[in-house]
């Protein structure tokens, strides 16, 4: 039995926001304010949340966890744990391990090894095709038995059109999530920055807008002809945002995220050769970052995560277009969130929202909820705690971040993972 | 406090001297003509008999070179020798990245070496910029050429080239013809040209050779070859590469020759006195007519010549820079 008392309960999903105590039992919520007949409290663990956030567990839509097949940059074991320590209790894992998650022997594993761990949960996604080669159809059904949450062919995309619209229509018959991450890799290329003004300064490959608008625009119209559920994971560009507003005006139930990095960083950013700033997408222009800003003040944005992506320290130590792209945030998501709120742009049950239940209404699952009888997964922070991110405190085996040597402000002081103190400062 | 973070490293030591050249980016126009000064009087001393001066007496310079080049190469070895330097070439293209070894794990042998400078050639833009960030303090890095980003030490032997053929730079009207997208070389003179004040700078290729947003560098861009040249001071050629045949970027050597290929017919829309670049190899035939490669506006021999000077004044700026920068360090 576990108490937390005196926080600032948050749950935008019961439209909450009060200070109030919270009971758990046997790993799910079982009273909100006052105290239960049946809870002992001479045996139950008690947790001063006075002047803290009280919140559901952080849902995170796109972690890569480097296992099986890159761990030797990461493992589930050493991601989750830094989940845990940002407050993130459930994470979505992409297809890209190595062997793709394609097989029920790769979706059971990784969960197996994350229910080992007992840090957070981590939810599969299938690969949408075979291998992500786009020829043959992964088998989506039993990988959906097997716990993948959704399907996604990630950056692979099936340029085969006839070929994508059946991997759609199959999953549809299902009803299974399909995720997007658009990309034209023939427009992509071998390109490593936003294609504008910085790129064509700095002599780096240019990765053009139309890279991910004219995927978002295909992707659109297959989906519209299939009826498939789908999610737009990861996109850097204003106007894929308002193709996808424009898709959902005209009935269209499509969602969209966006990495929070994108929300902070431009090309821009990259000058001097920083590879901290080499992303997939690519980081692009200030009119990009001030559309996403207004879409995520709109509402047109749904969700943001994390894109996770740890690497050892060569992958990063190189020529900027010789370097792997990515950042690991996973344990900056919840401070640069608060910035957001700090700006005024988005309230802090907002981000909260963006965070807990909207993330797990795309996915369809019960989570991101603290009523009676949901699951104790618990995030409390303090939002004025400020803090130095230095390269030895990361969680992560992952520390190419940029934010190396920033005050940070907001932390996590515990998560609970079902009722389990799987975190405490 | 997050949005302000930055990374660039400097080529300058904390009283504003070259201590490595990497770009002509953000160099001010004193320096850049305190280089072709410098460079200007090892050019007098060059036509003398005895061609040495001890200014890098003891000095190791490594030639490292992922790329190949003999050109270059060549003339910054001349240059590092006339400063009294020893020298080692080392082409390192085939054998040490072929076997896995990293950037890094090269520049850390190197080190061992006891060098005291890099000249660096790098298929990949940004790789002068990353050597000199990793190497030990009191290394001088020069770029002599990274990918697509910059060729300084040719972009400031064109200034060299420039400013002996016209007496200075303003007023001047500078055309750039050819592969823009992919050149080093013309990023490199945009800086350059745009910090010593020229009146204008054009650029002219076909669109698929123009990089996105060039204008954003100060530049006015010219599709049509006939338009841009116009009463121009300066034309600087650039190579093309074979390979840009198969990339669908041009249909064909020839139709690139007869709508950008410099011949006399076009030449005559420039100014009489103009003076024509190129950085060398020549493709004959195909950005340049024989007649006006080796005519009397043509300035390609001089550049070369131009070229050592220009290096030796870097070379002896930067470590000069980097011996004052170690005494500072000594004083912190």
């Amino acid at each position: 039995m576990i108490k937390i008392t005196n926080g600032r309960l948050i749950d935008p999903a019961n439209d909450l926001d009060t200070i109030t105590d919270l009971y758990l039992d046997l790993g799910v919520v079982t009273a909100i304010g006052a105290q239960p007949a049946e809870f002992d409290d001479t045996t139950a663990t008690t947790i001063d949340a006075s002047g803290k956030i009280v919140c559901p567990g952080l849902i995170d839509l796109s972690v890569h966890l480097r296992e099986p097949g890159y761990t030797h940059k990461a493992s589930i074991a050493s991601e989750t744990k830094a989940a845990a320590s940002a407050g993130i209790t459930t994470v979505v894992c992409p297809p890209t391990t190595k062997p793709v998650i394609d097989s029920t022997a790769v979706a059971e594993l990784i969960q197996d090894r994350a229910n080992a761990c007992g840090k957070a949960k981590v939810l599969p996604v299938g690969a949408l095709s075979l291998d992500l080669q786009g020829e043959k159809l992964a088998p989506m059904s039993a990988l959906a038995n097997s716990g993948c949450i959704a399907f996604s062919n990630a950056r692979a995309t099936i340029g085969n059109s006839q070929a994508l619209l059946r991997c759609l229509e199959y999953a549809a018959t299902h009803d299974f999530l399909v995720i997007f991450n658009p990309q034209d890799n023939s427009l992509v290329a071998n390109g490593v920055l936003h294609e504008g003004s910085t790129s064509t300064n700095m002599g780096l490959t240019g990765i053009p807008e139309a890279a991910e608008t004219i995927e978002v625009a295909r992707s659109l119209i297959l989906i519209e002809q299939s009826g498939v559920r789908a999610h737009f994971g990861q996109l850097s560009c204003e106007r894929s945002i308002s193709m996808i507003t424009q898709a959902r005006s005209k009935g269209l139930p499509v969602t969209a995220d966006v990495a929070i990095a994108h929300f902070f960083f431009t090309d821009e950013n990259a000058k001097g050769f920083n590879s901290m700033f080499h992303l997939q997408p690519p980081l692009r222009s200030q009119l990009d970052r001030a559309g996403l800003l207004n879409a995520l003040v709109t509402g047109e944005i749904q969700a943001i995560c994390s894109d996770h992506q740890p690497h050892e320290e060569a992958a990063k130590h190189a020529p900027f277009a010789a370097t792997e792209a990515g950042i690991s945030g996973l344990e900056t998501l919840l401070p640069l969130g608060l910035q957001l709120v700090e700006q005024g742009l988005i309230d802090l049950p907002q981000l909260i929202e963006k965070l807990t239940c909207a993330p797990a209404k795309i996915l369809n699952i019960a989570a991101g909820s603290l009523a009676v009888g949901d699951s104790a997964d618990i995030t409390i922070f303090d939002q004025n705690h400020r803090w130095l991110l230095e390269h030895d405190s990361l969680v992560s085996a992952g520390k190419n971040t940029p934010l190396i040597g920033s005050e940070l402000t907001g932390r996590v002081t515990h998560t609970l993972l079902a009722g389990h103190l799987v975190y405490s400062l | 406090m997050i949005e302000s973070i930055d990374h660039n490293s400097s080529q300058l030591n904390a009283s504003g001297q070259l201590k490595h050249f990497l770009t002509t980016e953000d160099l001010s126009a004193t320096l850049l003509n305190e280089i072709l000064d410098t460079a200007n009087s090892f050019l007098d001393m060059s036509s003398q008999q005895v061609k040495k001066v001890p200014l890098l007496r003891g000095k190791t310079v490594v030639n490292l070179f992922f790329e190949p080049s003999t050109r270059t190469s060549s003339t910054f070895e001349l240059a590092a020798k006339r400063l009294s330097a020893d020298v080692l070439n080392l082409n390192i293209s085939s054998s040490s990245t072929s076997k896995g070894e990293s950037l890094k794990d090269t520049l850390m042998t190197l080190e061992a070496m006891h060098a005291d400078m890099f000249v660096v050639r790098h298929p990949d833009s940004g790789a002068a910029h990353f050597i000199a960030n990793q190497v030990t303090p009191n290394i001088a890095v020069i770029n002599a050429g990274d990918g697509r980003h910059a060729h300084p030490t040719q972009a400031m032997l064109d200034m060299l080239t420039i400013k002996r053929c016209k007496g200075g730079f303003s007023g001047l009207v500078v055309a750039i013809v050819g592969d823009i997208l992919h050149s080093r070389v013309a990023r490199s003179q945009i800086h350059a040209l745009r910090t010593l004040g020229v009146a204008e700078i054009r650029v002219i290729a076909p669109k698929t050779l123009i990089p996105k947003d060039i204008e954003s560098m100060g530049v006015k861009v010219y599709t049509d070859m006939q338009q841009g040249i116009k009463d121009c001071d300066v034309v600087g050629m650039l190579r093309l590469q074979k390979e840009r045949m198969n990339s669908a970027l041009l249909p064909s050597e020839s139709e690139f020759f007869k709508l950008y290929g410099l011949d006399s017919e076009k030449l005559k829309l420039a100014k009489p006195d103009a003076i024509v670049m190129h950085p060398g190899p020549i493709n004959r035939g195909v950005e340049i007519e024989s007649a006006v490669a080796d005519g009397p506006q043509s300035t390609i021999l001089q550049q070369v010549t131009n070229g050592i000077a220009v290096r030796m004044a870097v070379m002896s700026m930067a470590i000069s820079g980097q011996l004052n920068s170690s005494v500072q360090r000594q004083y912190q």
